[in-house]
């Protein structure tokens, strides 16, 4: 009788299902997983030493390469932070434009999630078709910020900008005719709001169009069905939030349970699973997309109805207007200071969270009274979802590994920081 | 909100009584302190207890405060030679290099710090706990991976950027940094460009480490003013109008 060993299986970090630089060490008995054993780090950058490092206002860029697939809501908990040591409140009109873009982010992390998710466990058309959709939503984000991906939007005190009243027009080019590109500008020649609107209209058809390939599909449901089961009990113990969380069947949402900026004014729903597998988080993050939807109209509607500022005038944390510095000594000094030395906040410790697409995402910012932060500490949700890979996958085939990875969301940005 | 919070902290202190340090409410945010040889039995009784019930470790990191309110440029004071111009070298993070050695300001026993940030569902609570580490040299707490389970690689990361060890700890490993790194990178004394660089060497025909070789350098230097005071002044004002 041969003697049968279990053997290693060395699972990336150059493999297209581990998203991005996972490296995971399995231990093998046949085809089933004894101990699932992950190496992270490959990308860690020490962006929370390197915070420590600059003014507080640089480094809201770093936030945006923490989690790339959900940027504004990773500058988010950091001005959030920020605003709460200072004691700062900002206009009603930047909460509301925080509040729609975090949840345009959301859709934007959920579409991501999606495509690779379905494209990992074999269904190549739905990468394609959220690609399409994360398109408009990027050109979004371009209109605002002038960047498709790393914004640096959101400021401690509101925003950097009102929101622009034309939206940017396709060109024709060698690549594209005339025709073609006067059809792709067709919804663009409004305010950047209109061309949201009518997104809001699109996307629920799309999301249709999503479900009708993936809900009721068999392969589908053979491979998420069962798969990565996670009792509640254990989601709590293993520090799950978000929709893994809600997956198991925890009703907890911080937009409801301790809202922040205008959530307690908006009318939406929380989707909470049952089993705990991974088809069950597959709906409810599906069901979190077309609540996005729901409060990015009711968003828009206030922001036609309610002009005003979107950054605070509070010149000692916010830079005066460009034409205020020609004339205004005052604003000329503070202009100075404000992009020589910074801020400086007072002493003290706050941690602020915000239901991040993932989860919750937390900054935890120690200052000691100067310009730059003593220290920060970035809660990321998918550190502590990917801490849990051991227990998930223990006990399943190898292709589960697969989908249990695509289930957590994982981005290796947030997880290595 | 803050009614609960004070209620948070009068339970707490009902509850533990001397068994914490401190008790302290600022920014809407409760924080105590403990010594780490009660962690254990109070931070299983806050999970068990229907009170509080803080069933989840939300987050758990380390603190080095060796360098607690140091600046990079003076401001307040000028001598004979005129006023500090933020220049000077190896006295901050941020010009750190290679051997240069960096005084702790605090006192021994309050450099190391692990912070855990609890929440509970049931009760909409969260709460901060703040254990320091007696040693400096060998900083050790007890680990609460019992406790929490997600606190695994939460301690392996504060144990791999601080030099925090957690007793008890079941595979307290390495897990951000490189295979075979030496030194613990977020500690205030380890400089920011780091200690080696590391290239493909043609001749040898591997990757070879070697001292850094770029400089350090600060675009802004750390400062410290009171200019929260204006915010203060403005706020006051606001209120007097009304």
């Amino acid at each position: 009788m041969p003697e049968i060993k279990n053997y290693t299986l060395n699972f990336g970090p150059q493999h297209p299902a581990a998203h991005g630089v996972l490296r995971l060490v399995l231990e093998m008995d046949g085809e089933v997983i004894v101990r699932a054993d992950p190496h992270i780090g490959l990308l860690h950058r020490g962006t929370e030493k390197l915070c420590e490092s600059k003014p507080y206002n640089q480094n809201i860029g770093y936030m945006d390469r923490l989690d790339y697939v959900s940027m504004m809501c990773n500058e988010h908990a950091y001005v959030m932070a920020i605003e709460k040591l200072l004691g700062l409140e900002i206009p009603e009109r930047a909460k509301y434009i925080r509040v729609m873009f975090d949840e345009i982010t959301r859709i934007l992390n959920h579409l991501m999630w999606i495509g690779t998710h379905a494209l990992d466990v074999g269904a190549m058309t739905m990468f394609l078709y959220a690609f399409r959709e994360r398109e408009d939503l990027m050109d979004l984000y371009e209109a605002v910020s002038g960047a498709r991906m790393h914004a640096t939007y959101y400021r401690p005190g509101g925003v950097t900008r009102d929101l622009p009243d034309s939206m940017p027009q396709y060109q024709e080019s060698r690549w594209r005719s005339k025709k073609e590109a006067k059809r792709l500008n067709q919804n663009r020649q409004g305010s950047m709001l209109d061309f949201t609107e009518d997104f809001t209209r699109r996307f629920p058809t799309y999301v249709d169009e999503y479900e009708t390939l993936l809900t009721d599909n068999r392969i589908w449901k053979q491979r998420t069905v069962g798969i990565g089961v996670v009792s509640a009990e254990r989601a709590l113990q293993l520090g799950f939030t978000g929709p893994m969380l809600r997956g198991s069947g925890v009703e907890w949402d911080l937009r409801k349970k301790q809202p922040y900026e205008v959530y307690d004014q908006m009318d939406f729903d929380i989707p909470v699973g049952t089993e705990g597998d991974c088809y069950d988080r597959y709906l409810v993050r599906i069901e979190e997309m077309r609540q996005s939807n729901r409060i990015i109209i009711q968003c828009i509607d206030w922001l036609r109805k309610n002009p005003g500022i979107v950054l605070t005038d509070n010149h000692k944390v916010a830079a005066p207007r460009r034409e205020l510095l020609k004339a205004d000594m005052e604003g000329l000094i503070h202009h100075f200071k404000l992009f020589t030395e910074g801020y400086t906040l007072p002493e003290g410790e706050v941690y602020t969270s915000i239901e991040h697409p993932k989860g919750e995402f937390g900054i935890y910012l120690i200052s000691d009274g100067c310009n730059k932060p003593y220290r920060l500490k970035i809660r990321a949700p998918g550190f502590a979802h990917l801490s849990s890979i051991h227990e998930m996958a223990q006990g399943h085939m190898l292709a589960d590994v697969v989908a249990i990875i695509g289930t957590q969301d994982i981005v290796f940005g947030e997880i290595d920081r | 909100m803050s009614n609960s919070q004070q209620q948070l902290v009068d339970s707490l202190r009902g509850a533990f009584g001397d068994k914490l340090t401190s008790v302290s409410l600022k920014f809407n945010e409760v924080t105590v302190e403990l010594s780490p040889d009660k962690l254990i039995d109070v931070t299983t009784e806050l999970r068990d207890s229907d009170e509080f019930a803080f069933e989840q470790l939300i987050d758990l990191c380390g603190v080095d405060y060796s360098q607690f309110g140091q600046v990079e440029w003076q401001t307040n004071d000028a001598s004979r030679a005129g006023f500090s111009r933020g220049v000077d070298p190896a006295t901050s993070m941020g010009r750190l290099q290679f051997g240069d050695e960096l005084e702790s300001v605090t006192a021994e026993g309050r450099r190391f710090a692990a912070v855990y940030h609890l929440l509970s569902y049931r009760k909409n609570w969260r709460l901060r706990l703040r254990v320091y580490a007696a040693d400096d040299d060998f900083p050790v707490v007890p680990t609460v991976t019992n406790v929490w389970n997600v606190a695994d690689w939460y301690e392996r990361e504060a144990f791999d950027l601080f030099g925090i060890h957690f007793s008890g700890h079941p595979d307290l490993r390495r897990i951000l940094t490189d295979y075979g790194f030496v030194g613990h990178p977020f500690r205030k004394d380890f400089p920011l460009i780091g200690h080696v660089e590391m290239r493909y060497d043609p001749e040898k025909g591997r990757v070879i480490y070697e001292p850094v070789s770029i400089e350090p350098r600060v675009l802004v230097p750390k400062v410290k003013r009171d200019d929260h005071r204006y915010l203060s002044e403005q706020q006051d004002e606001t209120q007097g109008d009304a």
